[in-house]
């Protein structure tokens, strides 16, 4: 016995994807799981007393911002990873809008080559961008592309408006066998929009986003797909009419998937709003809450959940999206979209599970199991013989988000001094601790 | 008598209400949501004595002597910005006034960095209009400083909204079972949005009409939420100004045409002009407010704008008493 191997003792086992749960022991060695049952013992193996803990795959994140190259001001490769493997990610996928964007083989590859020098132990998937410089004209080399490692396409943010442009993309795609991701907006409807519109942005004399701005694309996308059999994957979907339409195209057997993010599924348009219950509080025009697609109304949330509870939507994404300080200490209509969202994502969505919104089982599903199915990667599983790749929850610990503590550069959160209950204790990456909360028995 | 020592009987600091506003708790004039009855008639009752000072020759006292008031104005404003400063200056106060569209802003520096340094600058309260909504609850919430709304975005106007309300009980005392028409763009329209917080304690009704482009869409949703039952939207300007005791178009600016919003200035004429035939239908005494700047020959007549029933200089004269109010409550109170 080496002494890379590691023994997770007495820990509730989840993986969704055996639909297993039993109680007992993990043992990874080289990199590996090498088998899971009662009472494992290996000598000389370092030993987590896992008592009271749960273990399920590590998280997977289809969609996150890591900045680097061109705005390391708001995150770098290193700390992104970082913050993920604080969050319990083993897998995630940086979206291209970099500066330059990842159009071409050699950012990917710079980004594949940081990645593996300043954070070894986190898996970062690129995913290139549709078209050349992410303006929706001309189409990037897609198999270049594919060759340096993407995972998927997107020119997320900017989506794509052409109709044309997107159908030669997907057809690209398909033969590709990647899927093309959308971040599904009409920009001509939202164009100047802050955030939803609805009776909030009236109060607050903002301009808003209809639903319909999504659904518009969301349909789109999904005749396109039919028209070309590629793979599309609509990412942070945010309202209930795109919900159904893709429940609709699932239920036709199209190749449709989708991605829903912690705060769409958390919060509402209100908290752009208010920061506290009480109505004598000065409206708060928070920028934290400022985010693309913006937090919606409550009959969305209700089909976003429903959405989960059906199997509609298959993942659950971050859209981690760290930025500066300035960029959001300003004018509500001149901050930048996004938030921060590696570090709080698991307390966040365990308030789902514990005021019993969704299961337990669907939420490790949406953050393990359900990417995997896209990436196709073998990731997701704690099957003998998988890359030790584990995220271990204490799913009743309470906790305060405290931003000054965070490891990302992006302390842009409307989670910030919230109460969460689930925290990460440990994750293991490639059998490896990316990260380790303070808490860890280990000996 | 010096030229600053108030006459026996007028208002100031000592015979301006004492007691009463014990209950007077606004640090900052953000907009008129969180002004219960009992606040907005203070204001009303205040102003009330500086319409007495207005109407002196030397219309100056000394309540703010030894304040300084900063106006800070991020977007064009000849008006306002001009009534804050007079109400300023005829309560003693020194003002010191900021053009950012030119200046420091021109140059890359953010809201919050201007105004630290009028905070620095130790003034007692800052005046600020903004092209953002939302931009003075910013400065709210990250200055010490008492701040005043100018107009922020589309969003709230509210020393406008409490001068329309001082001007129609003026005219017609009680405000109970009266009604009011606000006519044209309330979609971009922060003199629409304070009107309809401020009215709210009259028990009055007030009507926004406009063509639908220009009513924003989750506004039904939001008169409900808000509990603003004395609201309601109506589409046809001939329905909605019978029996009308008030009117107040706004401004329509010619940029809506460009932007798809209305589809031609003749056919917004034709559907929402205020002018002698419409208000046929009106009451015979129906009076004629507008915000300023007025666009006559679109929104507005000129034979309305500058006839009998016509109150549009009223309101500007009330504007400088009740922005005097407004002060003298935020700058001039025992809290500082």
């Amino acid at each position: 016995m080496t002494n890379d191997h590691l023994l997770i003792k007495n820990v509730r086992i989840l993986d969704p994807a055996a639909g297993a749960e039993e109680t007992g022991d993990i043992l990874v060695a080289e990199g590996k799981i090498l088998k899971t049952g009662k009472d494992l013992s290996a000598a000389g193996a370092a030993i987590i007393d896992a008592s009271g803990l749960i273990a399920c795959p590590g998280f997977i994140d289809l969609h996150c911002h890591l900045r680097q190259p061109g705005y390391e001001n708001k995150e770098t490769i290193a700390t992104g990873a970082a913050a993920a493997a604080r969050g319990g990610y083993t897998t995630i996928c940086c979206m291209p809008n970099t500066n330059p964007p990842l159009d071409s083989a050699a950012t990917v590859s710079y980004v594949r080559d940081i990645a593996s020098k300043d954070a070894p132990l986190v898996k970062i998937l690129p995913v290139g961008c549709i078209t050349a410089g992410r303006a929706g004209r001309e189409l990037t080399n897609m198999i270049e592309l594919a060759t340096a490692g993407c995972i998927g396409f997107s020119d997320d943010g900017s989506p794509v408006s052409d109709s044309r442009i997107m159908s030669l993309a997907m057809e690209n795609a398909a033969v590709l066998n990647l899927p093309v991701i959308d971040h599904c907006e009409d920009i001509n409807l939202s164009q100047g929009g802050h955030m939803n519109d609805g009776w909030v942005a009236v109060r607050l004399g903002l301009k808003g986003i209809p639903a319909a701005a999504e659904e518009i694309m969301v349909a789109r996308d999904i005749a396109l797909c039919e028209l070309t059999g590629a793979r599309l994957h609509v990412t942070h979907m945010s309202t209930a009419g795109s919900t159904q339409l893709v429940r609709n195209a699932k239920q036709r057997g199209l190749k449709v998937t989708c991605d829903v993010t912690p705060h769409n599924l958390t919060l509402t348009h209100e908290r752009v709003m208010k920061v506290q219950d009480d109505p004598r509080t000065p409206l708060a025009y928070d920028t934290n809450a400022r985010v693309t697609p913006p937090l919606r109304a409550p009959a969305d949330i209700a089909a976003l959940i429903r959405g989960i509870t059906d199997g509609t939507i298959d993942a659950i994404a971050t859209d981690h999206a760290p930025h500066t300080i300035e960029e959001k200490l300003c004018e509500f209509e001149n901050a930048v979209s996004g938030i921060s969202g590696f570090e709080t994502a698991f307390g966040v969505l365990m308030s789902l599970v514990h005021t019993g919104r969704i299961s337990l089982n669907a939420l490790l599903t949406c953050l393990t199991t359900g990417p995997a199915s896209i990436l196709r990667n073998g990731t997701g599983t704690l099957k003998a013989g998988a890359c030790a790749d584990l995220a271990l929850l204490d799913v009743d610990q309470e906790w305060t988000v405290d931003v000054q503590d965070f490891l990302s550069k992006g302390r842009n959160t409307p989670y910030a001094g919230c109460k969460l209950k689930g925290l990460v204790v440990a994750t293991i990456s490639g059998g490896r601790l990316s990260f380790r909360h303070n808490s860890l028995r280990i000996s | 008598m010096s030229l600053s020592e108030p006459r026996p009987g007028t208002a100031t600091r000592e015979t301006l209400p004492g007691p009463s506003i014990d209950f007077w708790k606004h640090r900052h004039v953000l907009d008129l949501d969180d002004f219960s009855r009992e606040e907005t008639d203070l204001v009303f009752e205040i102003a009330e004595g500086m319409v007495e000072i207005l109407d002196r020759d030397v219309k100056k006292v000394p309540t703010l002597r030894g304040k300084t008031i900063a106006t800070i104005f991020f977007e064009p404003s000849t008006r306002t910005r001009a009534s804050f400063e007079l109400a300023a200056k005829y309560l003693g106060a020194d003002t010191i006034s900021l053009d950012a569209v030119k200046s420091s802003v021109a140059k890359g520096e953010s809201l919050i960095d201007s105004l630290r340094t009028l905070q620095a600058l130790e003034v007692d309260a800052i005046i600020m209009r903004h092209p953002c909504s939302g931009a003075p609850y910013i400065a709210a919430h990250n200055l010490d400083t008492s701040i005043i709304n100018a107009g922020d975005g589309w969003h709230a106007h509210p020393s406008q909204g409490l001068l329309d309300i001082f001007t129609m009980r003026q005219q017609l005392g009680d405000l109970k079972g009266r009604k009011a028409v606000i006519v044209g763009d309330i979609l971009h329209s922060r003199v629409a949005r304070s009107n309809i917080w401020g009215t709210r304690h009259y028990g009055m009704k007030l009507i926004l009409c406009a063509p639908p482009t220009l009513i924003p869409r989750g506004l039904p949703e939001m008169l409900e939420r808000c509990s603003l039952s004395h609201v309601t939207i109506e589409y046809d300007l001939d329905s909605a100004i019978k029996n009308a005791d008030i009117v107040m178009p706004l401004r329509l600016q010619k940029e809506r045409q460009q932007s798809g919003l209305i589809s031609s200035l003749r056919e917004y004429i034709q559907g929402y002009q205020i002018n002698a035939a419409r208000l046929a239908g009106a009451k015979p005494d129906v009076l004629v407010m507008h915000p300023g700047p007025m666009n006559e020959g679109a929104e507005i007549s000129p034979e309305v704008a500058y006839g009998a029933r016509s109150l549009i200089e009223q309101q500007v004269t009330n504007g400088v008493a009740v922005r005097m109010a407004l002060l003298y409550l935020i700058a001039g109170g025992k809290n500082k």
